[in-house]
């Protein structure tokens, strides 16, 4: 928020926060347009935090366990049993608990990250790191059906709904290819990306605008601004739920695409 | 940094964010790659073990419980049996007992009265015996009496009058004499 601070204060003029909020400079000061920036030192340290406390909790594997394991376990059951085995079925849910654990924990960290302190910047509002797992997760859930129903098998899985008259095909199966095979990447990645970005718009155009009303404004400014920082928070608030929702949506969907490649001629 | 970003800002250079660097995009996916293969190898395979080792002792628990639980009920429906026998053994006993007592005290009862009907037989044997001893005694005696009175009256007879009353008189004071000799011995 300093940062926002500093960009009302620098201007007497009132930028609202745009899209170039998100274009941050390199964490490297002499190499200013290198990728490695905070977003991108994000991701890294999700993934070792997410890693290192997943591990310390399952590391003792007490039949007994204390705090830091119970803890790991709920949250590993959460996704193991409330998506994993909940949505795929008990009988093949196993082998893709840890993708969806792994995906999970990792979202959900890089969501949150926009409401902890020292990070505060969604990584996702970075649209190629959603692209990616949206990617990632069509790779996925298309292997799975294609290895186990074959191309032609899976393609007809997916396209051709059953309990309709052939007659209606030509209608349908575009329908469904479009549908099920080339817009589920699209909508993952934009549901969670467009989420980050927009809300972390808004929490700086509260932010920065709260400031500059007090700062700058002056009169009826002195009682916007503090309501302005006010609602600040209360979106703050609303952010963090958003944050849950949607790394627990992206894994949800993960879940039930491959439940439909898995599943049989229906 | 921050001076960067004012000049970001302000310069506006708009950059859409909806097209990404590919840079990103290949960093996210090894980044998230590694992450998934050290949960498989690592996280994973520790929680499910846990996992099945708890459900696994759970079981086992559950089971060794249950065959306490049969052990139990088989000992008791073992001692109910026995406790049941043990009455019905008791109230076996104590019914032979009763009939062991009536049939001693009938028993009883029957010999104390053949004893008091021998008593009082025996009784009236002996009293009858002495009766008739008393009786043929008195008879003898009655009759000696009568002949010497008979004969004495016989041996004086004629005489007077005076002597008869004499001899009756004189017989009357030997009988009184008799008679209290007799209560004196």
């Amino acid at each position: 928020m300093t940062y926002a601070a500093t960009i009302s204060a620098s201007g007497d003029e009132f930028h609202a926060p745009g899209p170039a909020i998100f274009e941050l400079p390199s964490v490297f000061p002499w190499n200013g347009d290198g990728v490695v920036t905070k977003p991108v030192l994000q991701l890294v340290v999700a993934a070792v935090v997410v890693f290192t406390l997943l591990y310390l909790a399952s590391r003792k594997r007490a039949l007994v366990p204390g705090k830091l394991q119970f803890a790991g376990e709920s949250a590993y059951g959460f996704v193991r049993n409330g998506i994993g085995r909940d949505i795929i079925g008990s009988h093949d849910f196993q082998r893709y608990v840890p993708y969806l654990v792994s995906l999970f924990f990792f979202i959900l960290l890089n969501n949150l990250f926009a409401s902890i302190p020292l990070f505060q910047f969604p990584t996702f509002s970075r649209a190629g790191m959603a692209y990616a797992l949206a990617g990632l997760s069509w790779l996925v859930y298309n292997y799975i059906g294609i290895r186990k129903h074959g191309l032609i098998g899976y393609l007809k899985l997916q396209c051709v709904p059953s309990g309709v008259s052939p007659a209606m095909y030509p209608l349908l199966v575009p329908l469904e290819f479009f549908s099920n095979i080339l817009v589920r990447p699209v909508t993952l990645a934009l549901r969670l990306f467009c989420n980050m970005f927009a809300g972390h718009i808004l929490l700086v155009l509260f932010a920065t605008g709260g400031f500059h009303l007090i700062l700058e404004y002056g009169g009826i400014g002195y009682v916007a601004g503090p309501l302005a920082l006010v609602l600040a928070v209360v979106v703050s608030f609303l952010e963090m739920l958003i944050q849950f929702l949607q790394a627990y949506v992206f894994v949800l969907l993960n879940a039930m695409y491959i439940q439909g490649a898995l599943a049989d001629e229906h | 940094m921050k001076s960067l970003l004012i000049l970001a800002a302000t310069e506006g250079e708009e950059h859409n964010p909806l097209i990404p660097l590919w840079e990103e995009i290949a960093i996210s996916l090894v980044v998230f790659g590694i992450l998934f293969f050290a949960v498989k190898k690592f996280v994973v395979p520790n929680f499910e073990s846990t996992f099945a080792e708890r459900t696994q002792a759970i079981e086992g628990g559950i089971a060794a419980a249950e065959s306490k639980q049969a052990e139990a009920d088989a000992k008791l429906a073992e001692l109910e049996q026995q406790l049941a026998d043990a009455r019905h053994e008791a109230a076996r006993i104590r019914e032979e007992a009763r009939e062991q007592g009536a049939a001693i005290v009938a028993e009883m009862r029957e010999q104390a009265q053949a004893e008091s009907t021998r008593i009082v037989d025996h009784a009236h044997t002996q009293i009858e015996a002495e009766r008739q001893q008393a009786i043929t005694s008195l008879r003898a005696e009655v009759g000696a009496l009568a002949t010497g009175l008979a004969g004495r009256i016989v041996g004086e007879s004629l005489e007077d009058d005076a002597r008869q009353s004499r001899v009756v008189e004189r017989f009357l004071a030997e009988l009184e004499t008799a008679d209290a000799a007799g209560e004196n011995a």
